[in-house]
């Protein structure tokens, strides 16, 4: 009984330093949240909605960047709220404006988040957030497990469903005009001012001098400043955000920081378990004095048969 | 196979494979109502598999850009993973806690855990868009993913379950100098396989907690990992518990002249069961409080949380208590049967039901997808026949050690 309890205490003695080992680490990547203007230097895009006009410019400007088919020119398109879809990667919906009854308009396609979730959940890297802002595809690493739609928020990556060598849609934030120290096409044509582009950390300042310097014309709020950690492609407007077809309820916690927890356990799990489990393998084999097939039995199963 | 009816000796061929019956015999015993209702399924699953490569997943399945998953990952892939749990639990219990009474049950759950396993990733690839860009896992550091974690401990935890199952498979093929060293590391690819199984079980509930807002609340919880891992012991218990009663009954002939008292290692199983279970259900309450959740225990989906809480957890917790107690292993077994729906329950409930729970449009899986589905349990259960009626499995030989 000696022998086992200071077998015992052993095992806990070497399982409990190593997890000892394994908190400080934990902690330290929880601080790392702490950053005043998440993204500040990243490229992005600030979204008038009171300024837009429908032109949809930016939907036929994208088709051409993208290879796309071309949107479809008829009015008849703001009949309902329109999703992306693998083919159009950007469009503009229409609402009438509750309290005026004139229309509004916004533009919807990918946020490009400053942590974006589906870039943290795909385990091949396929999809990536370039430092500059984009988040970008590479069809040739994606293996098609979809759980980049999973875990967007904003319902953004389309799939190829009737393809049978299917790729991820989503807007690109025309990464390589941007490379090329271009615009990307939908801000370039913009006729009337809507679309802004710049680096967060301006367009955060411009937005917030739009909000707050033209008292009661905004809602007094920035999608995108804080929604999901922050996005690149950011809102302002004089309805609210979900009238347009957006989602509201996101939170305001990055996603990627959301399993960090879960993350941290197969680092314990793959130091603690070997140690533990063969602790309690020698515990059970220890009382009868083993031989070396460890064919003894323990103390609780003295009634089962020893089948060797 | 007809080639060889022509040899009128048994050969190894008929020894082996065909149960000492010459060819001709052989294909006769295989004509059954149950084999029939097998062959048909397969006919049909298979062409449906074919198809879907030749022309994509719109052409058989009901999933939508809302909806990317469907039956194929919440069934084949996170219920079955969680059913093939039995293999890592009671291999645990027998090499690790030393409770050697629980050995003639081991291989054959291993083996139910190695196919289950298997078939799991054949519904996986079958999923994927282009499964040929798995290797991608293998050499992009993906470590952000919960995906990644669980593709690597499914694949390493498939190879360890490979290699417990290799050792019946070589005593059957009589290849005494592998199956010797494999004996050996039995115990090591024990811990492994509990290293493998803690982290890819649950793993499987964390893939949901980047989906905050679209899991309902009553299942979403941070802590879901801890669940899903807690779930998979169970469904492991449970599985092991159905699996055992059903061999007995379907390969009475092969326990004759055993001495194994199944009643008894059932009432063991569900006296441990009935201990996880309880903490299962404290735990779940405690998930709901810790999300300010209790508030949606209401409508459908408060009806179905009920519903499975009360009925799928507290009562086979109460029937595992009962029957331990008072040793009925008939009642520890109805348990077992429950145990078993609650898991087909829990997992398709957070990755089908509970998931875009406040869409307008909501996924039917179409009849192609359920239909592939059933051909993979179908054909998991053939194997498992198959193996068992010629493999040192139900009936471990009398020198096969219990490290």
């Amino acid at each position: 009984m000696k022998l086992s309890r200071r077998n015992f205490l052993k095992v806990a003695g070497v399982t409990g330093s190593v997890g000892l080992v394994g908190l400080p680490t934990r902690a330290n990547g929880a601080m790392s949240l702490a950053s005043e203007t998440p993204g500040e230097t990243e490229r992005a895009v600030l979204v008038d909605t009171t300024l837009c006009v429908g032109c949809r410019g930016c939907e036929a400007a994208c088709a051409e960047a993208n290879k796309l088919p071309d949107p479809p020119s008829d009015e008849k398109v703001f009949g309902e709220l329109r999703a992306t879809s693998p083919t159009a990667f950007t469009v503009v919906n229409r609402i009438d404006n509750p309290r005026n009854g004139k229309p509004r308009f916004a533009k919807k396609q990918c946020m490009h988040c400053v942590e974006p979730a589906c870039a943290s959940a795909c385990p091949v890297r396929a999809l990536d957030k370039q430092p500059t802002g984009p988040v970008s595809y590479n069809g040739d690493r994606c293996m098609g497990c979809r759980y980049c739609m999973v875990a967007c928020p904003f319902g953004i990556p389309k799939y190829q469903y009737a393809s049978n060598n299917p790729l991820v849609r989503k807007c690109t934030f025309c990464a390589a005009r941007q490379a090329e120290g271009k615009a990307p096409a939908c801000t370039s044509v913009c006729p009337s001012g809507a679309l802004t582009f710049g680096t967060r950390g301006e367009l955060l300042k411009e937005a917030r001098r739009r909000v707050f310097g033209n008292p009661g014309k905004y809602v007094e709020h920035i999608y995108g400043e804080r929604e999901a950690g922050g996005t690149n492609w950011m809102y302002i407007s004089d309805v609210r955000i979900e009238e347009l077809g957006f989602a509201r309820n996101v939170g305001d916690a990055s996603y990627p920081q959301l399993v960090k927890g879960a993350l941290g356990v197969p680092p314990f799990v793959m130091t603690l378990w070997p140690p533990l489990l063969m602790g309690i393998y020698a515990f059970s084999h220890r009382k009868n004095g083993d031989d070396e097939h460890g064919h003894a039995n323990e103390a609780q199963s003295k009634d089962g048969g020893d089948h060797d | 196979m007809t080639s060889v009816a022509a040899t009128a000796q048994p050969n190894w061929f008929q020894e082996k494979i065909l149960l000492g019956m010459t060819g001709r015999q052989y294909l006769r015993s295989l004509v059954t109502p149950w084999n029939f209702a097998a062959a048909a399924i397969i006919a049909v699953g298979v062409p449906l598999m074919i198809w879907r490569f030749a022309f994509g997943l719109a052409s058989v399945t009901n999933l939508s850009q809302t909806q990317p998953w469907g039956v194929w990952i919440g069934f084949d892939m996170m219920t079955g993973i969680a059913l093939a749990a039995g293999g890592f639990t009671i291999g645990a219990t027998v090499e690790l806690f030393g409770l050697k009474e629980f050995h003639p049950i081991e291989r054959p759950a291993i083996l139910t855990g190695f196919l289950g396993y298997v078939m799991a990733v054949i519904g996986l690839i079958l999923d994927l868009g282009r499964p040929w860009n798995m290797v991608q896992v293998m050499i992009r550091n993906g470590t952000h993913s919960v995906l990644f974690e669980v593709a690597w401990c499914v694949m390493c935890y498939t190879t360890v379950l490979s290699l417990e199952f290799a050792v019946p498979f070589f005593e059957w093929l009589g290849w005494k100098r592998l199956y010797t060293p494999l004996r050996k590391a039995l115990l090591a690819l024990t811990v492994l396989s509990v290293m493998f199984s803690t982290m890819h079980q649950s793993a499987l509930g964390s893939l949901f907690i980047i989906a905050p807002g679209k899991l309902h609340p009553l299942w979403y919880s941070p802590w879901i990992w801890i669940f899903f891992f807690i779930t998979a012991v169970i469904a492991g218990i449970s599985m092991v518990i159905v699996e055992s009663t059903l061999s007995h009954q379907v390969f009475a002939e092969k326990f004759k002249g055993q001495h194994v008292d199944l009643d008894k290692l059932t009432i063991g199983l569900g006296k441990a069961g009935a201990i996880v279970m309880f903490a299962y259900f404290f735990l779940r309450l405690q998930g709901v409080v810790d999300g300010h959740a209790f508030g949606y225990v209401k409508g459908f989906y408060g009806a179905w949380w009920l519903l499975e809480m009360v009925g799928l957890v507290l009562l086979p917790a109460f029937l595992y208590a009962y029957g331990a107690r008072n040793r009925n292993a008939r009642v520890v077994r109805i348990g077992g049967i429950l145990g078993v729906i609650m898991i087909v329950f829990n997992r398709l409930t957070v990755s089908l039901i509970a998931y875009n729970w406040d869409q307008p449009v909501r996924y039917v899986p179409s009849w192609q997808e359920i239909w592939v589905s059933i051909t993979l349990v179908t054909v998991g259960v053939l194997l498992f026949r198959w193996i068992v009626n010629r493999m040192p499995v139900l009936t471990p030989p009398a020198d096969a050690p219990a490290h």
